[in-house]
């Protein structure tokens, strides 16, 4: 079954997206993820958005699913990347991701990472 | 349902029961959209409007169909989409469309999030016999 | 299809190609600004729309040129129209387009009919062309219009430019009154900037905005949010006492976002957050 791959960086896991996920897909990753950072005892997840043109309801709620599940097993989910015009989109829907910290790109949003955990 | 007089110029019919098929509906919309000249925020507003109908065909009302056609009024073109199931219906629509997002899902985070990124919005439901949303966004200029 | 509308698709039927030649050369007739590639258009719009025109009267809806009959003859004018707007004819010019075939279709019904006959279809070929003429002048001011705004588009990209002030923050000073269409326009615009600089900072400064409504405080709302998704955050600067009571009247919830006084002040606190201060160094003398 086609899975998202989620590599390990130090303490920390990254996701980047760059399929146009299917609901069925993005609940797996939702799954994997959780398991991941347990298995890996992982203190972050960076999930890259970059490549996503579209973002509707289902993806924006499995992203604060995934940073809801983090907290609870003590981990901070950073998302980065997000396209101007999926932001607006967003903030039309109304759906504010409150709770999601959110970084420019990878490197910030390692950076941020790191500065949670000193 | 009636709309301002549309000609259309091309349509093309996607059948709608699984995730993959919501995720071809989204690439099709999003090439339509460029076709008619739509600005990539409007682009990205339709397709994600398409997104969250789609799925209610799909998860509410059982499988359904999506039309999709370029359409010109006058010197304006547009894109509209028209979505058809046979499924259980919404028995209130004024409800659906009211309900903000809640965190449990249900219709209500479709629709009412699908209506304010479309120029126009129509739906009709019927208990039992199932349901049509019609969208729009227009090419400003 | 009535007898007078019989008659007249009759005749277009039976002289189509004669009335089409003397209708062109009407139209050439018409003064205007014109060259040879006009021509061979001229030329295959109007055969085209005389097509049009058999068709819609055929489909047996003479009077209603709003109907579905005569979308395709609707559609040229349209097209037409369009075209002429933006070449900067007037819309004289541009009806004269419509109106001059009246002059080659009565000829050739009064050669077909006889007088008892004629009197009918000549009124109706009237009110037909003359709908068309009419639409035709709709359609042309509603293409200068798109053009206009349009133009007013472009010229709002131009003159509401993002700054760079520094590494990392930007600032858009906005000036004169916004309407939602002009905020939509320079909120894209900062959001698209803030992604090609890499600017986490973005102070949007309403120091030369008069008054703002609800629309226009909504538009700044969205703005920030989309900020904050993307990750860079907004400082409001230079809000006004009228603005700001504008604001609290509106009901609009400010407490989530960063306000200033003044753009420097907004620039200091920028400049705070990024790690960065400005000192007085020794004066070189």
């Amino acid at each position: 079954m086609e899975r998202i791959p989620i590599l390990r960086m130090g303490r920390f896991l990254l996701v980047t997206i760059q399929v146009d996920m299917h609901d069925q897909l993005a609940l797996t990753l939702q799954d994997d993820l959780t398991q991941r950072i347990v298995a890996d005892r992982a203190r972050g997840v960076l999930m890259d958005i970059s490549s996503l043109d579209v973002v509707d309801s289902f993806i924006g709620r499995m992203i604060s699913n995934i940073a809801a599940m983090s907290r609870v097993l003590d981990a901070q989910t950073v998302v980065v990347g997000m396209q101007p015009a999926v932001a607006i989109t967003l903030v039309e829907l109304g759906l504010d991701l409150a709770g999601v910290r959110t970084a420019l790109n990878v490197e910030r949003g390692m950076a941020l990472l790191q500065q949670s955990e000193a | 349902m009636a709309t301002d007089a549309q000609r259309v110029e091309r349509s093309d019919e996607l059948a709608l029961r699984s995730g993959e098929d919501v995720v071809r509906l989204r690439q099709a919309v999003r090439e339509r959209a460029v076709a008619v000249g739509l600005s990539l925020v409007d682009q990205t507003k339709i397709v994600t409007a398409a997104s969250e109908i789609g799925r209610n065909t799909v998860q509410y009302g059982g499988g359904g169909i999506a039309r999709i056609a370029i359409v010109a009024n006058g010197t304006r073109r547009g894109l509209r989409l028209e979505f058809s199931d046979h499924g259980p219906g919404i028995a209130d629509i004024a409800q659906a469309l009211q309900d903000g997002f809640t965190t449990g899902g249900g219709l209500g985070l479709g629709l009412s999030g699908a209506k304010r990124l479309c120029d126009e919005f129509h739906i009709e439901s019927e208990v039992g016999k199932g349901t049509r949303v019609s969208l729009v966004r227009w090419k400003p200029y | 299809m009535n007898t007078a509308t019989a008659a007249l698709a009759e005749t277009l039927r039976k002289h189509e190609s004669e009335i089409l030649a003397d209708w062109l050369k009407e139209q050439a007739a018409v003064p205007s600004r014109r060259n040879a590639v006009h021509e061979a258009e001229t030329r295959t719009l109007s055969r085209d729309f005389l097509n049009a025109v058999q068709e819609a009267i055929n489909g047996g809806a003479a009077d209603d040129i709003r109907g579905a009959a005569w979308s395709r003859a609707r559609d040229l004018l349209s097209e037409l129209s369009a075209s002429r707007a933006v070449h900067g004819q007037s819309p004289s010019e541009t009806a004269m387009f419509v109106f001059s075939l009246k002059q080659p279709l009565f000829t050739w019904l009064r050669r077909d009919l006889e007088a008892d006959k004629l009197a009918e279809a000549l009124w109706a070929a009237t009110l037909v062309i003359d709908r068309l003429g009419l639409f035709t002048t709709e359609a042309f001011q509603k293409s200068r219009e798109d053009v206009i705004q349009r133009q007013q588009r472009e010229l709002l990209e131009l003159s509401t430019p993002v700054v760079e002030l520094w590494d990392g923050i930007l600032a858009l000073p906005l000036i004169g009154t916004l309407d939602s269409g002009r905020t939509q326009v320079v909120m894209e615009s900062l959001l698209e900037k803030i992604v090609q600089s890499g600017s986490t900072i973005a102070i949007i400064d309403i120091t030369g905005v008069p008054t703002v409504d609800t629309l226009v405080a909504q538009h700044l709302m969205k703005t920030v949010a989309a900020a904050r998704l993307m990750g860079a955050d907004c400082i409001i600067s230079g809000i006004r006492p009228q603005i700001a009571q504008t604001i609290v009247h509106l009901g609009v919830d400010l407490s989530a976002v960063t306000t200033k006084a003044s753009l420097a002040d907004a620039f200091m606190l920028a400049l705070r957050r990024l790690g960065s201060r400005i000192e007085a160094a020794p004066a070189r003398v």
